[in-house]
């Protein structure tokens, strides 16, 4: 999936032949609930993409500093402690201080719909719920990628 | 008996391997004359029929599906092996316990909640924290931000806890507390609060979880390496043995590795293994078995398939009685008796349709009462969304006491007993148990596995292949995977408003700026040097430093200088 071709202007780009989709999955709070994203880390790994996974209790900081060492495509947040709106806000926002705007940013957890405007506000785009098919994640995510890829590739 | 070179779980294995019935000459005949036939003449529904454990089933049992012994490893209610309950009369005697998980925003609001629950009916309070307070982090560190009150109550000190129990009397209910990694310090304040009301400590019942292999397993809330939690909670195991007898120091939890994505039969082999290890933890520390095995309790989940679970929790209490006696010497009845909590799945409910769990937590409620339990929370239909609304908690609350008082469901003990389904069902996943008590064994014990991760890899692989059955269709889940609704309704749910953070924060530190600063650090000195000696109890050391008001984070954060912090092997 990941190594899929994006139709742009009539002209194929094979975005992520050489180098497939690079994506880094967190848990920033204080949340042990990880049954969700250690399953996401093996159905994106499954689907080819290269998975990091920043284990648990990593400060919002510490995630940026990795997305940005490791040069991922997405970061990919999750939590189930209700602390979303306050802890997405926070990558969200040392990504803006710092300017990166190659790095997809994507939610994922106990989220109730009222908050999911808000996230898309500040570019934390799905937001999904327990329950959702892996198959509307991974389309998500690669989607959001593909934008991410093509920002890198512009410079 | 054991043979030379084969430890105990062998000769249990062994012991099970030559009872089994060799052949099922009723059910293949059965099958060749009138299944087959009829199969090929009407159809049938071409798919697999198998479990969360991954034991396939059969069309029907029979009588030969069970084992030659049968009937000496059933025994009655309230006798050895206790498979068919702890008590002589259940529920006759006893309703089980009506413990509603509880705990939000600031202490007076969950103090009103606990309130409310207790004025509708509820028998035994039962306390959630929130994140910060579970990791030991007070109210004010910046780590706490967004999350004061969110997953529960917030506990940053003493005077917390005695708004929580502010106008609740605690020789008259007991209390269960979700608690683990700073589980001593939590039964420090319930202690101190205990103290403050007058009431002797003998007088005061309750729980605290304080299983911290499952927190490695599954629940993932620590502050220390595994040893240093070993050790605290070794000192409130011997403290309360000798001065608080109705305490239960560990709740030996299978809830929260199920909810992790293990299968009903590993929450069975893994919640045993740790209790086992607990128990050699008592003895080790000088103990007798008969001293504090009667005070561990356990504490199970309820999923949805109803059959599975019930065998589940029969096995349990077989497996532990046996064990018991036979490996540990415990000669004690009361030592014998697993008794636990229930709770259904938070797994099993759906953000979609959510009405649709109120049926999905009535049937995993029943086959808790069926399993036996002492104890039982059932979940609100919200609870996919956020913490659950009052009025969604009084529905919760009112299935069980629809279960208990209008369906006759736990009028008589044991009535699936002699189910040959349930029977064979109960006899496998205590096979698969004495199977995964053997691994851990070679693998160097409960606390190496997990330490290697092996526990933790068991149960992601499970939890991974469930989600791709999902995705495939092979399980369904209603309004997820099948009668899907595109245009849902939403629902209301409990806000949890920032102000919860704003007045703890002031609270405390209003707390800090009144109470006598040199009591704090000589108690929070005095608890550091009883931690470097590993042959102290730290347990008084911990009372007196919490009865000065040193918060939860304070007291931590002695431990965090001695013992380090901890980091979880690589699983994925």
């Amino acid at each position: 999936m990941s190594g899929g071709i994006y139709l742009e202007n009539g002209k194929s780009q094979l975005l992520f032949k050489d180098k497939p989709i690079k994506i880094l999955l967190a848990k920033p709070g204080i949340d042990g609930h990880d049954r969700g994203i250690l399953v996401l880390a093996k159905a994106f790994r499954d689907a080819g993409m290269e998975v990091l996974y920043a284990g648990l209790l990593p400060t919002p900081e510490s995630v940026v500093e990795t997305a940005v060492n490791e040069d991922v495509d997405v970061v990919a947040l999750s939590l189930l402690n209700g602390a979303h709106l306050t802890v997405f806000r926070k990558v969200a926002d040392i990504m803006r201080s710092k300017g990166i705007d190659d790095i997809a940013l994507v939610g994922g957890g106990t989220i109730p719909d009222e908050d999911k405007p808000k996230l898309e506000e500040i570019g934390v785009t799905g937001n999904y719920g327990p329950g959702t098919p892996l198959s509307v994640i991974i389309e998500h995510v690669t989607t959001r990628a593909a934008e991410a890829r093509k920002r890198k590739l512009s410079r | 008996m054991e043979k030379r070179g084969e430890n105990y779980w062998n000769s249990k294995l062994r012991e099970i391997q030559n009872n089994k019935p060799e052949k099922n000459s009723a059910y293949d005949e059965w099958k060749a004359r009138t299944l087959e036939p009829w199969n090929k003449n009407t159809g049938y529904i071409p798919r697999e029929f198998t479990n969360s454990s991954s034991i396939d089933l059969k069309e029907v049992y029979t009588e030969e599906d069970l084992p030659q012994n049968h009937e000496n490893q059933l025994g009655m209610p309230g006798e050895y092996p206790y498979t068919r309950g702890v008590y002589p009369n259940m529920y006759r005697g006893r309703q089980w316990t009506m413990r509603m998980f509880s705990g939000f925003g600031t202490p007076s609001d969950t103090n009103r909640r606990l309130k409310y629950l207790i004025e509708h009916g509820e028998s035994g309070l039962s306390i959630a924290f929130d994140m910060p307070t579970l990791y030991g982090f007070d109210a004010d560190n910046p780590r706490s931000d967004g999350e004061i009150g969110r997953c529960g109550v917030n506990v940053s000190s003493l005077q917390d806890m005695e708004e929580i129990l502010d106008g609740i009397d605690l020789a008259k209910v007991s209390t269960s507390m979700t608690i683990n990694a700073p589980a001593a310090v939590l039964t420090a304040m319930y202690i101190a609060v205990a103290k403050k009301k007058n009431i002797p400590l003998d007088r005061i019942a309750g729980t605290v979880q304080a299983d911290i292999l499952k927190e490695y397993i599954a629940q993932k809330e620590w502050i220390y390496p595994p040893e240093a939690h070993i050790r605290l909670i070794r000192d409130m195991m011997v403290y309360c043995t000798e001065n608080v007898p109705k305490w239960n120091y560990i709740s030996i939890s299978g809830y929260h590795i199920r909810e992790a994505g293990s299968s009903a039969a590993q929450e069975l082999a893994f919640t045993l293994a740790d209790g086992f290890y607990y128990v050699e933890m008592g003895i080790k520390s000088g103990l007798k078995v008969d001293d504090f095995a009667p005070r561990l309790s356990f504490f199970y989940n309820s999923s949805i398939n109803f059959f599975e679970e019930i065998a589940k929790m029969r096995a349990a209490r077989r497996i532990w009685a046996t064990v018991l006696r036979e490996k540990y010497g415990a000669k004690n009845e009361r030592s014998l008796l697993l008794r636990f909590h229930t709770q259904t799945s938070g797994y099993t409910l759906t953000w979609q349709q959510p009405l649709n769990n109120i049926i999905r937590t009535t049937v995993e409620a029943m086959a808790a009462i069926l399993g036996g339990t002492q104890s039982l929370h059932t979940n609100s239909y919200d609870e996919a969304w956020a913490l659950p609304s009052e009025e969604a908690v009084k529905i919760a609350l009112r299935t069980q006491q629809i279960l208990a008082d209008e369906t006759g469901i736990p009028d008589v003990i044991d009535p699936l007993g002699g189910s040959y389904y349930v029977e064979w069902l109960t006899d496998r996943m205590e096979e698969e148990a004495y199977r995964y008590f053997d691994t851990i064994e070679k693998l160097g014990g409960i606390l190496e596995s997990v330490k290697k991760g092996f526990i933790q890899k068991e149960i992601a692989g499970t939890s991974y292949r469930r989600q791709m059955r999902l995705e495939q269709g092979k399980e369904i889940m209603v309004g997820v995977n099948r009668y899907v609704e595109k245009n849902e309704k939403p629902i209301s749910t409990l806000k949890i408003s920032l102000k919860a953070q704003t007045d703890q924060v002031s609270k405390l530190k209003r707390l800090k700026e009144s109470r006598d600063s040199e009591k704090v650090s000589k108690a929070l000195r005095d608890l550091e040097n009883a931690l470097r000696n590993p042959e102290e109890n730290s347990m008084p050391y911990i009372i007196r430093a919490v009865e000065a008001y040193a918060t939860l984070e304070e007291i931590s954060n002695v431990g965090r200088n001695i013992f380090g912090e901890w980091k979880e092997p690589v699983i994925v």
